[in-house]
């Protein structure tokens, strides 16, 4: 699946926040063989400039980076942002979030479709973080969308595909479009099982950083995405609800 | 010139948003702007005459998830 037009290199998005340094965050990179890279824009002081060490840092990974608008809860807030970010990070990838609530972070879907419209009008490649909503999800590819990221649960929350019915619907729904789930997986399990839906990639932040070695964690979800991945190519059997002998039955000897 | 520079007060000399950055030590560095809520692009900072009370934002890349 093309993701405007580009393929990735590896269906692994990597977040880079919350590392415990600048060189663990380097080696979970490497060790996730990431696809893409998500950044973010911060005020930078006079003195300090710490964004000026990220930026030669994130230069030496050389993995495609795509900005987000976190913390952004307007739509003004959100297109100020995207320009800005298109600027300093000269692509026009934007992961694009409106927040609506700030207990859950969940996405303002109208704010949401309306900064999309705004910013594929203006020539950005909108990746917006949505909820599986099948109608948003209409609104966001009328809009000019021609990827979405529906979250999985809760960003931070680690609790996986919380709405797995919802996230096939979706996949049912949209079989042409790249889809991502982005937010609340926490185990490399989570990852393998939007894999196997049939998603694209998977985006994770937390899980990786926040684990107590980023780095194995990292590599962790890089086997559980190709496995997904695989095992989502290989036509996975039905369920049943009934027992179903694997060993024939013919040929079984009389023993009792 | 009193302004605001990512939400602190500053005196400064510069009349334009491009002396400014200048004055900052940030001429060289990655970074974007926006005024009162409006991203300036870099070729825009010439242009753009300060008046007090203005209220800048410069940000530069950052980890984000």
């Amino acid at each position: 699946m093309l993701f405007y037009g580009t393929p990735l290199t590896s269906p692994l998005m990597l977040g880079t926040a919350q590392y415990p340094s600048p060189e663990i965050l380097a080696s979970a990179v490497r060790e996730a063989q990431a696809g893409v890279i998500t950044v973010s824009l911060r005020r930078e002081s006079a003195g300090q400039k710490a964004g000026q060490a990220f930026w030669s840092l994130i230069r030496e990974l050389n993995v495609p980076v795509l900005p987000n608008t976190a913390g952004c809860h307007t739509v003004k807030e959100a297109v100020t942002t995207a320009h800005m970010a298109r600027e300093v990070f000269e692509t026009d990838w934007i992961k694009l979030e409106v927040i609506g609530d700030s207990d859950t972070l969940q996405p303002d879907v109208f704010g949401l479709v309306e900064a999309a419209r705004i910013l594929s009008e203006d020539g950005f490649k909108v990746f917006p973080y949505t909820t599986e909503d099948l109608v948003v999800a209409e609104r966001l590819l009328a809009a000019g969308c021609e990827v979405l990221m529906p979250w999985g649960a809760p960003i931070g929350s680690g609790r996986g595909l919380n709405n797995v019915f919802g996230l096939r619907a979706l996949r049912a729904h949209f079989p042409d479009v790249p889809l991502v789930v982005d937010a609340g997986i926490g185990v490399p399990s989570h990852a393998a099982q939007a894999m196997e839906l049939g998603y694209d990639a998977v985006l994770i932040n937390t899980a990786v950083a926040k684990a107590g070695d980023p780095a194995l964690m990292a590599r962790a979800f890089r086997l559980a995405v190709e496995a997904g991945k695989a095992a989502f190519e290989a036509d996975p059997m039905e369920a049943r609800d009934m027992a179903a002998p694997s060993t024939p039955l013919l040929g079984r000897p009389m023993l009792a | 010139m009193n302004i605001v520079v990512n939400d602190e007060p500053k005196v400064v000399a510069a009349r334009t948003l491009a002396t400014l950055i200048g004055e900052l030590g940030l001429a060289d560095a990655r970074i974007a702007t926006a005024v009162d809520g409006a991203f300036v692009p870099a070729s825009g900072r010439e242009n753009l005459a300060l008046t007090d009370g203005m209220k800048i934002e410069i940000v530069a890349p950052r980890q984000g998830g």
